[in-house]
């Protein structure tokens, strides 16, 4: 299940070091990926499902770039489910058709909230995580900006994982009477490449994708039937990265190579220029 | 030394995803029997007196009904089991305790034939009164049997005044039963009575309560709960956690559910292997009214008690759960014997809540717990914060080319100097 992203083009330029390695785990990303296509049907569908699911189990699976929709009523608790690999910055975006006014009576507080694999809560670092809506409104616009996602953290640490995250968009606060008319909300999540600043060392067995063991045990063959088997979430369409690539390469290979050639110079300003008129010829 | 330890678990990775891509083969298998136990759903149908009111689109809330059930039978995925329940369809008297046991099954819960089922529609004419506890207690037995999903849609527009059966306590017990049933309320008028009622009932089993002004959102929002029964979703199996480690149920890799009371621990023990990650994750869901602040707290003890990672969450205002996760990778023994399979380390989690009520809320059954176990390969540990303890920046290549330029004329001078010498001598 481990692929490789596109960025592995840019590997060229590591050199005969990393060649090797990349044809390696090339290979196994070309092996994982036949099964991991057919494992989710919703993979390259642009337009993203139109429903939400209503808990952390029946979370909706969608991509990242995808704008998903759902038809819900006041008060409903939507989920969506998204795959973040590390070096991600994802930010998810979404939008609330209000019912029309007539039919309100007063304003109402939608939040948006973030949750790892593990149903960590996650932090927003900007955005309108939560927003109130004049009982006016036409629509209410939420966003929030996580953490850079890191490929390892210390178990004691919350940091961001590469793994699913859910999404749970709700109304935190609203009139009695608003409860239950129909809404209608739109979702959608990007991300940004945050570059080796990020890369840290380590990473993990698996990504954070609850359910990720069951698999395994499945494949054990010991009553696999009968297991409980938790839905895999989504996993990002060109696969989780392999965790060798980063940037860090380049800068510490053109370090060397600098490096390098700064000690010809240096060496060459020791020499003079050509070779000492007092050398006699044939020495 | 790094990238050595790197190609290992480069090869390991491999392995890895070959196994992992045969694994995720299997499982669409194993899915197969489970998809065969096709979801149940039962709508239950309010035919009380009231129904005959004009007040939807101009129509009979009644007629809107029909209306919205036909439409909804043709759109029935083949999958569904769909039955439908009335309450109110046949006694017109006022004797209260007759009235209030007044709820039969219309269309039993099967393979459905549409004609016949429409036909069954058709035939009804608002009634009697609302007896919605007696009326979910029949749809929750009709939906008896197998372990696929369940859910009932009910729509009413009346509360229930028969008593003393609290129809959100009825729902409370029903969804204690541990049949994955989930209840979704539809009310056809705005009154806050209805309201408060209709958002319990849905709140107890996780489901989700409307409001309809309009016929076409009637059909569209019971043709969409419909659908989701039609979703295919993990079961979780049912435990009980103990009240200490040692008396906790063992747990394996899986989706678990569980019931808290407020202000009572619950324990479960996992086997971890040297070399493996447990990840728990959990979740305590607030099906009851419970006061604004609130928090879970998930702790992995080890049997001594000494405590190894926590996951910790609080939150206030509305909400639906709170959750919380830790993970707590094993690391890999270093004499492994190769005969001797190593033993595995019990971990006991103990999962506590902060939640509180007030008095007028009934504490028992407990809350839904939904608790997540999966056991996957240790992660590589972190040798250095960076990535390979590569470097990056401008500093870093500043510091290499003035090594390197340092270098570079420290060497020409030394081989000047010996140069010198050796022509001296």
């Amino acid at each position: 299940m481990r692929t490789i992203r596109s960025n592995r083009v840019k590997r060229g330029f590591v050199g005969a070091l990393l060649a090797g390695v990349t044809l390696l785990t090339s290979a196994g990303g070309a092996l994982a990926d036949d099964p991991s296509a057919s494992a989710s049907p919703a993979e390259g569908d642009a337009a993203g499902p139109t429903e939400a699911g209503t808990a952390f189990r029946t979370a909706t699976a969608i991509q990242q770039e995808q704008t998903a929709t759902a038809d819900a009523s006041t008060g409903d608790y939507l989920y969506w489910v998204f795959p973040a690999d590390a070096g991600q910055r994802p930010t998810v975006r979404a939008k609330v058709t209000l019912p029309e006014d007539a039919a309100r009576k007063g304003t109402s507080t939608w939040q948006v909230d973030v949750y790892d694999g593990l149903r960590r809560r996650q932090a927003c670092m900007y955005g309108h995580q939560t927003r109130k809506a004049t009982q006016d409104a036409g629509t209410v616009e939420l966003s929030c900006v996580l953490r850079t996602v890191r490929a390892w953290s210390e178990p004691w640490a919350d940091d961001p994982l590469p793994g699913s995250y859910f999404v749970r968009l709700t109304v935190v606060d609203a009139a009695e009477e608003d409860l239950g008319l129909p809404v209608h909300a739109e979702i959608e999540v990007t991300s940004a490449g945050m570059g080796g600043a990020h890369d840290v060392d380590g990473a993990l067995a698996e990504p954070l994708v609850p359910g990720a063991s069951s698999v395994e045990q499945a494949a054990d063959g010991d009553d696999g039937a009968d297991k409980p088997r938790v839905s895999l979430g989504s996993e990002p369409e060109d696969g989780w990265s392999s965790g060798w690539w980063t940037d860090r390469w380049l800068w510490t290979v053109g370090g060397g190579v600098l490096a390098a050639l700064a000690a010809v110079f240096g060496y060459g300003l020791t020499r003079g220029g050509g070779r000492p008129s007092r050398v006699p010829p044939g020495v | 030394m790094i990238t050595r330890k790197r190609l290992t678990a480069g090869v390991g990775i491999l392995l890895a995803t070959l196994a992992a891509g045969l694994g995720t083969a299997l499982p669409a298998a194993a899915d197969e029997p489970s998809s065969a136990a096709s979801p149940k759903v039962e709508l239950v149908l309010d035919v009380s007196g009231s129904m005959r009111t004009r007040d939807i689109d101009g129509q009979s809330r009644i007629s809107a009904a029909k209306q919205a059930f036909n439409d909804v039978l043709d759109a029935v995925p083949e999958e569904v089991q769909l039955g439908i329940r009335t309450l109110g369809a046949d006694y017109p008297g006022d004797d209260r305790k007759v009235g209030c046991k007044d709820t039969k099954q219309l269309y039993p819960v099967g393979p459905l034939d549409r004609t016949e089922a429409k036909t069954a529609v058709a035939t009804l004419a608002p009634t009697g009164w609302t007896p919605i506890g007696p009326a979910l207690l029949g749809a929750a037995d009709d939906l008896e049997g197998g372990d696929s999903t369940r859910r009932i849609v009910l729509i009413t527009d009346g509360e229930d005044t028969c008593g003393p059966l609290d129809p959100c306590e009825v729902a409370r017990d029903i969804a204690a039963r541990g049949i994955h049933l989930v209840i979704d309320t539809l009310g056809l008028v705005p009154n806050a009575k209805i309201r408060q009622q209709l958002t319990c009932i849905a709140e107890a089993t996780g489901g989700t309560y409307t409001a309809i002004q309009h016929t076409e959102e009637l059909s569209g929002r019971v043709k969409q709960l419909v659908d989701r029964a039609a979703e295919p979703v993990v079961t979780p199996v049912a435990t009980e956690g103990a009240g200490s480690c040692s008396a906790a149920p063992q747990l394996k890799a899986g989706l678990y559910t569980d019931r808290q009371e407020f202000g009572k621990h619950r324990w479960y023990r996992v086997d971890v292997l040297p070399g493996q990650e447990l990840r728990a994750s959990v979740s305590v869901a607030a099906d009851r009214a419970v006061n604004n602040d609130y928090g879970v707290l998930l702790r992995a003890v080890t049997v001594h008690g000494r405590e190894i990672v926590r996951g910790a969450e609080s939150g206030t205002g509305r909400t639906d759960a709170i959750s919380s996760g830790l993970r707590y990778p094993k690391a890999e023994q270093d004499d492994v014997d190769g005969d001797v399979k190593p033993a595995a380390e019990t971990v006991c989690l103990q999962l506590s809540n902060s939640f509180a009520a007030p008095s007028s809320v009934k504490t028992t059954p407990g809350m839904p717990v939904e608790l997540t176990i999966d056991l996957v390969g240790a992660p590589d540990d972190a040798a250095d914060v960076a990535a390979f303890g590569l470097g990056r920046g401008w500093w870093l290549l500043g510091v290499m080319v003035l090594t390197g330029l340092v270098a570079g004329l420290l060497f020409g001078w030394i081989s000047r100097w010996r140069v010198a010498v050796w022509r001296t001598n």
